[in-house]
């Protein structure tokens, strides 16, 4: 993806070119601190402290992450500060527009949508977290042990893939919900983990794969590194970036297959989510009624959490990638 | 001592392994310490490919492969002893560092104990040696840096190991002319010093400048090979002369050379006798003029 370093993506990236400074295809980075005397001074020791250092100057990266950080903080903290436990509760009265007391209005029945709000905040980053986190695991072995040893391991590793990568998700994750009973937030990401890994397993794979050949790798091997220190030291910073938006995607559509879950009426029979918000607030006619504080605040938190990861992916792109840095 | 003895590389294709191709097929030729041999061939002559299997990065099919009497055992002793330097410096690089982490990987795997200064300066007299300025070169990244810089980086690299063994594929094909001569030098004091190299090429003055040995090869077989000066004064192979008569020379027009007919091979009766080349006088081996499509060198 964007991080093979052979097509240079953006003009500004002028391959063999040292250090330009004053390219004109500025329009990429439109607050770029990084003056070349920023970035003379730069040469940290370690390679991570290089990085860090670019992190902090990327105006994407960190608007990205400061949105993800907002939401997840009030998330975390919003149902603390509240001081009734159950946010399903008839506190209010019904239908009411946001006003002081009720900050995000309230439900036909009468249930705080604010409340509602930071808790289905709260299980949304959960479900996202371990649903992705699972998925991105179960992808990285199976790609980078593909991918690195080939033969007979990569034939049995992709064969496995493909039969995970065609079963029905959603139809399975409906009889496992069904049938187990199970209802609980963490429990309905651990099934969502363990079937959405396929395609982010075998775009690992490719890239490994590709990467694999290359001579830097033979050139590590000549320098004494074993396999598992080749495949995360010299492949896998290859691919950091895309492996960071691997995960965007995973834990993105992790929200999503959740959320679709929680429509259909199999979500956490107690408790919240920003799915089961959509549900009900599409149950109970909220588009037709008017009632916009019911059903946006659920859905931009959807979109907010997901778009800032993306914003932010962009900007790692970025600091992974030396030849985009703008200097 | 660098021994092979019909050294042979089978390569599987298609889906189930059905097909395959044999890159290297019998090559024998053995490297003293303190001697250069060269590798001559076309691209494709499978010469790339014994270099890495001298390197163990490719296993060998079948056949003998080994360094003082050892069979090749990559690992991080065996790479102590052996290094390589090979032929795409853009490639060698991975391109999320910088370009002197080659230097930090033989520190970590190799010299742990040295210190800060000390290690600086070893760079920098390696560095230097290769007639690059330690000031243009270091901290930069692999985007930033020619093909030649980067090349004798990696020349740099393998000499901060001090190895005993060469494997050198291509390792002056981005240099201009005056630095190839003083890589070339540089190499020729190495090996005064008791470093046997194995020098891939398809560049014949090259090939001839440092060698005492030269292997040339065609198809992965070995069409002639032996003494630097028998083989170049006196070539027997019809492939030989071709690469020969195909050096340009200023004010001579080029022209193809005469084909030969007879094959000192099958002349010197050696088709018989199972052996795989000809031995025409001391240390001058000849394949069959026929290679590599002659039925008749196998019995």
């Amino acid at each position: 993806m964007s991080t093979r370093p052979e097509p240079a993506p953006e003009p500004a990236a002028a391959p063999s070119t040292p250090a330009a400074p004053s390219e004109p295809a500025a329009s990429s980075a439109p607050a770029a601190p990084s003056t070349p005397a920023a970035s003379s001074a730069a040469p940290a020791a370690k390679p991570g402290g290089e990085w860090l250092h670019y992190a902090v100057r990327n105006p994407k990266l960190l608007i990205g992450s400061f949105l993800v950080v907002v939401l997840l903080a009030i998330g975390l903290i919003g149902p603390v500060l509240l001081d009734n436990g159950n946010p399903n509760e008839y506190v209010g009265p019904q239908a009411a527009p946001p006003d002081g007391t009720y900050w995000m209005g309230t439900t036909t029945f009468g249930q705080d949508v604010y409340a509602q709000f930071v808790h289905g905040l709260r299980a949304t980053f959960l479900v996202g977290v371990v649903g992705g986190a699972i998925a991105a695991v179960i992808a990285m072995l199976v790609g980078f042990l593909a991918g690195y040893r080939g033969g007979l391991v990569d034939e049995v590793l992709t064969m496995l893939t493909n039969v995970v990568l065609v079963i029905p998700a959603l139809a399975v994750l409906l009889i496992i919900n069904a049938y187990m009973g199970v209802r609980s937030v963490a429990v309905q990401g651990l099934f969502i983990g363990l079937t959405s890994w396929p395609w982010a397993a075998r775009a690992i794979r490719a890239q490994t794969f590709s990467l694999r050949t290359r001579e830097f790798v033979d050139l590590a091997r000549l320098s004494g590194s074993g396999t598992w220190r080749i495949v995360f030291r010299e492949i896998a910073p290859n691919m950091s970036s895309y492996l960071f938006m691997m995960f965007i995607l995973l834990f993105g559509g992790a929200i999503l297959i959740a959320s679709s879950l929680d429509f259909i009426g199999l979500g956490p029979t107690e408790g919240v989510s920003l799915g089961l918000m959509l549900q009900s607030a599409q149950q109970w006619s909220a588009l037709q009624l008017g009632m916009w504080w019911w059903f946006i605040p659920p859905g931009a938190g959807i979109t907010a959490i997901v778009g800032a990861l993306y914003v932010a992916n962009v900007g790692l792109d970025e600091v992974f990638n030396p030849k985009l840095r703008e200097s | 001592m660098l021994t092979l003895d019909r050294v042979t590389k089978t390569f599987r294709a298609g889906a189930f392994g059905g097909g395959s191709t044999t890159a290297v097929d019998r090559v024998s030729f053995s490297a003293a310490p303190g001697e250069l041999v060269s590798l001559i061939g076309e691209s494709g002559s499978g010469k790339s490919t014994i270099g890495r299997m001298v390197l163990g990065l490719t296993p060998v099919s079948s056949g003998s492969l080994t360094l003082d009497g050892e069979r090749v055992r990559p690992g991080k002793d065996f790479y102590r002893r052996v290094q390589g330097v090979f032929q795409d410096p853009f490639s060698c690089y991975n391109p999320v560092f910088k370009a002197d982490r080659v230097f930090a990987l033989v520190r970590r795997a190799y010299h742990p104990g040295v210190g800060d200064t000390e290690w600086a300066d070893r760079v920098e007299r390696a560095v230097r040696d290769v007639r690059l300025d330690p000031g243009q070169v270091l901290g930069r990244y692999p985007h930033q840096l020619s093909g030649g810089q980067l090349q004798r980086l990696l020349i740099a690299r393998a000499l901060l190991l001090d190895p005993r063994f060469l494997v050198a594929d291509e390792i002056t094909s981005m240099l201009d002319a005056s630095t190839r001569i003083d890589v070339l030098n540089l190499l020729a004091g190495l090996k005064d010093r008791g470093l046997g190299v194995l020098y891939i090429t398809h560049d014949l003055s090259l090939g001839t400048y440092l060698a005492e040995r030269t292997v040339v090869l065609r198809g992965g077989r070995v069409v002639e090979r032996g003494d630097t000066q028998k083989v170049f004064g006196n070539p027997l192979h019809p492939y030989t002369r071709t690469l020969l008569a195909a050096v340009p020379r200023i004010g001579r027009p080029w022209t193809e050379a005469a084909p030969v007919d007879a094959c000192a091979y099958h002349a010197g009766g050696a088709a018989g006798s199972g052996e795989d080349l000809h031995e025409t006088e001391p240390d001058h081996f000849v394949a069959c003029a026929h290679l590599p499509d002659c039925g008749r060198t196998r019995p």
